[in-house]
């Protein structure tokens, strides 16, 4: 018996999990339906850039002007030990453009802004404003979900940007006006080894694939919230957690294919 | 009136079975609403009166049963005719469910821009309209967190006649209302129906105030119908299940106690409720 219950068990796990990936396929599918009338309608997801992207902007700027400067002082660290510290400028950069901007402000952005798109759209729920809207023939998939998603994906790409451009000026502040490295050394160097295909192409690429990964789980989590506040709560943090190990899998495996056989 | 003998019904609802899993909600329930009518849907908690408005309004599907609404088959629909024949409903929910993002004008101009290719300055002017009747003109800037309970009820009423719906569903309107509130909503529903040639279904527990306002009263128990009538017939009933209800007895057909084991094995027991 108990060998026939840990089978069910096992059994009841696996299709529970099956259900969840088919009703968030579903879900993916309807929100990528309602895209013509997102854009129809542009001024909804514009205002979602609004509260995702721009109320975003302080912790992403701070963060990435930091994350530059420690960069700086670590790098200069390693580099003055094989005296190649003139290339403090593509350390900075080829780290930031290609991994550090796109993986730290998508996880600053899943904690800031994809929470805060669960927590929104698990209360409305809770509170049936979205089965208001149903009950008003206004499909909420549409009206809210949709304009979200599409607003985080299109916000992503902006703060990575903007986060590799701060990260770039903490570098350059830390290793130019603090150590007093050359400033044409720092920024010519860079200029020569950056690619823009290879590296801040690439960059992007990653930045609007987490972008589509961070907001598909974001509203995902809020839709599917139970309408309680513990169910909007577990919810929120499901967000948080299941978009940072995403973030860092699909990472993983872009940078394999992206940089494979180019001596990276 | 008997709603049975109605030659034109709004609502047919025909020997509805519904569960949520293994959970019976409804069994066998078959009710009418005649149009242009009152009709009460009441019950205690819990004994699918919401559920039933859901399956009106297609968000739920019976798993037996019929149910019409103006002549169509609502399970039946696909989505842009359910959509469609939503746009002819309207719902007031039991708190409301104001946009608490958007002011009390925004929210009742909500459907009209969402669904009508209707001029802003039109819009404008209907939303004053629909916000003088039912008296709150002046909050049309208020924000939903500014309103008392009372307020935001008549607001998501302004808004749920809006379009001009055929029909509207009322969940539980009375719902923690002050005596003054709950007397305006109740009015604001029968004079609107009536003014406005709507068809009206109003969920509540509330024997006293629904009665006051309905043209006719079924009472769900257990997932059935159980009684039905004219409010002056549902004073007068001698069935016991109507007037434990309409007198508030405590104990009776629904029993103060949960179904439970025997107390005081359960009392001697050492293991935990």
């Amino acid at each position: 018996m108990p060998i026939r219950t840990s089978i069910g068990a096992v059994g009841e796990k696996a299709a529970n999990t099956v259900e969840r990936i088919g009703y968030f396929s579903r879900f993916v599918v309807g929100v990528l339906r309602s895209t013509p009338a997102v854009f129809s309608r542009f001024s909804l997801t514009l205002r979602e850039v609004y509260f995702a992207g721009v109320f975003s902007l302080v912790i992403i700027s701070v963060s990435g002007l930091f994350v530059g400067m420690v960069l700086a002082l670590q790098g200069y660290e390693t580099l003055s030990i094989f005296g190649a510290t003139e290339s403090m400028g593509v350390l900075v950069a080829l780290s930031l453009v290609r991994e550090l901007g796109p993986v730290v402000a998508a996880l600053l952005f899943a904690s800031r802004a994809g929470s805060a798109m669960t927590a929104e759209i698990g209360l409305m729920k809770t509170t049936e404003q979205l089965k208001a809207m149903e009950m008003m023939a206004v499909d909420p998939i549409a009206r809210v979900v949709a304009p979200r998603f599409w607003a985080g994906v299109i916000s992503m790409p902006l703060l990575a940007a903007i986060f590799s451009a701060m990260g770039i000026f903490g570098g350059y502040l830390v290793a130019v006006k603090l150590i007093g490295i050359d400033p044409g050394a720092f920024w010519g160097q860079m200029q020569a080894a950056v690619d823009v295909r290879h590296d801040i192409l690439n960059g992007v690429i990653k930045s609007i694939v987490f972008g589509i990964a961070v907001s598909a789980i974001a509203v995902y989590q809020g839709y599917a919230a139970k309408p309680t506040a513990e169910g909007v709560s577990a919810a929120t943090t499901r967000t948080v957690v299941t978009s940072s190990l995403a973030i860092l899998a699909i990472d993983f495996i872009l940078t394999v294919f992206m940089f494979r056989g180019t001596g990276l | 009136m008997n709603p049975t003998l109605s030659p034109s019904n709004q609502i047919e609802i025909d020997n509805v079975f519904f569960g949520y899993g293994a959970r019976q909600i409804l069994k066998g329930v078959s009710l009418k609403v005649p149009r242009g009518s009152v009709v009460g849907i009441m019950g205690g908690s819990g004994c699918g009166k919401t559920t039933l408005l859901r399956l009106i309004g297609g968000q739920e599907r019976p798993a037996s049963g019929r149910v019409i609404v103006d002549g169509k088959s609502i399970p039946d629909l696909d989505k842009s005719a359910l959509y469609a024949a939503r746009s002819r409903m309207g719902m007031l929910f039991q708190f409301g469910a104001l946009f608490t993002d958007l002011t009390v004008a925004e929210n009742v101009a909500f459907p009209m821009r969402e669904n009508t290719q209707l001029s802003d300055e039109l819009i404008n002017s209907l939303v004053l309209m629909k916000l003088n009747a039912v008296g709150l003109r002046g909050a049309a800037q208020l924000k939903p967190s500014e309103l008392s309970g009372g307020m935001a009820r008549r607001v998501a009423l302004a808004r749920t006649i809006a379009v001009d719906p055929d029909l509207v569903m009322y969940d539980e309107p009375f719902a923690g209302l002050d005596p003054i509130s709950l007397s305006v909503v109740g009015q604001l529903i029968r004079k609107l129906n009536d003014a406005l040639g709507l068809t009206s279904i109003l969920v509540s527990h509330d024997v006293v105030a629904s009665l006051k306002i309905v043209d006719y009263v079924y009472f769900i128990s257990d997932g059935r119908v159980v009684a039905e009538g004219d409010p002056e017939s549902i004073r007068a009933s001698e069935d016991p299940f109507v007037k434990q209800f309409v007198n508030g007895f405590p104990d009776g057909p629904v029993p103060f106690h949960v179904s439970a084991k025997d107390y005081r094995a359960q009392m001697l027991s050492p293991s935990a409720p």
